[in-house]
């Protein structure tokens, strides 16, 4: 950062709308940092969220299957890690994730209700576990 | 009919017809205890606890031990969970 910079900074004038810019960063779509691959697969309705908090393959090729294995994998790893981190099960901090992965679901995106059955969002709520939050 | 027994042992003078109501008043005594009886066992049956056998079969959920609690508890990490992973969510 240079001189010139901190100085205006320092000035509320100007840190006022650095400050709304930083803020309008953060809600920035999640969507907006997919692979593309991945992006279409959801909004196509080849891949959907399960209520375990994993991906499920529900139509296209191979390839679908490898992105989807590719990003369980890493999933279950984060899970592994946040769930040591809160004192929880992979299972349980999985399931919560799950719960929150089916109520962000853009409409037209595919989600597991809780009979297992795969089901389309539609404008309303999705069907969830009771226990969601 | 007391003071005949107190005379002599002479079965108290029954007519036919006093013995049949005597056999009515039995009949009726017994429908009685049969009916208490049967009233008895009703409200045995009533007290009972009932197991009927589900015509489902039996389903162990197994996710059934992740407690609501926990996954309250887990909601927030999981918000933040999902702003810091943006590509595998």
């Amino acid at each position: 950062m240079t001189k010139t910079a901190r100085i205006l900074i320092r000035s509320w004038s100007l840190a006022a709308p650095a400050a709304a810019l930083a803020l309008a960063g953060l809600s920035v779509p999640a969507w907006a940092d997919r692979d593309p691959a991945y992006a279409a697969a959801r909004s196509s309705g080849q891949v959907g969220e399960k209520t375990d908090g994993y991906l499920g393959v529900i139509g296209g090729g191979g390839d679908v299957r490898a992105l989807a294995d590719k990003i369980n994998i890493q999933r279950r790893a984060n899970y592994t890690e946040r769930a040591a981190s809160q004192n929880a099960t992979v299972e349980e901090y999985a399931f919560t994730q799950g719960c929150m992965l089916i109520q962000r679901t853009a409409p037209g995106e595919k989600y597991q209700a809780p009979d297992g059955s795969w089901q389309t969002r539609g404008a309303g709520a999705p069907q969830r576990d009771p226990r969601c939050p | 009919m007391t003071s005949s027994r107190l005379t002599a042992f002479v079965p108290p003078a029954t007519s036919f017809d006093e013995q049949a109501s005597e056999a009515a008043v039995y009949s009726g005594r017994r429908a009685l205890t049969a009916l208490a009886m049967a009233m008895a066992a009703a409200t045995g049956l009533c007290g009972c606890i009932s197991v009927n056998a589900p015509d489902k079969p039996i389903v162990i959920e197994l996710n059934i031990n992740i407690k609501q609690e926990v996954i309250y508890r887990l909601a927030e990490d999981v918000k933040q969970n999902i702003e810091a992973n943006p590509d595998i969510f």
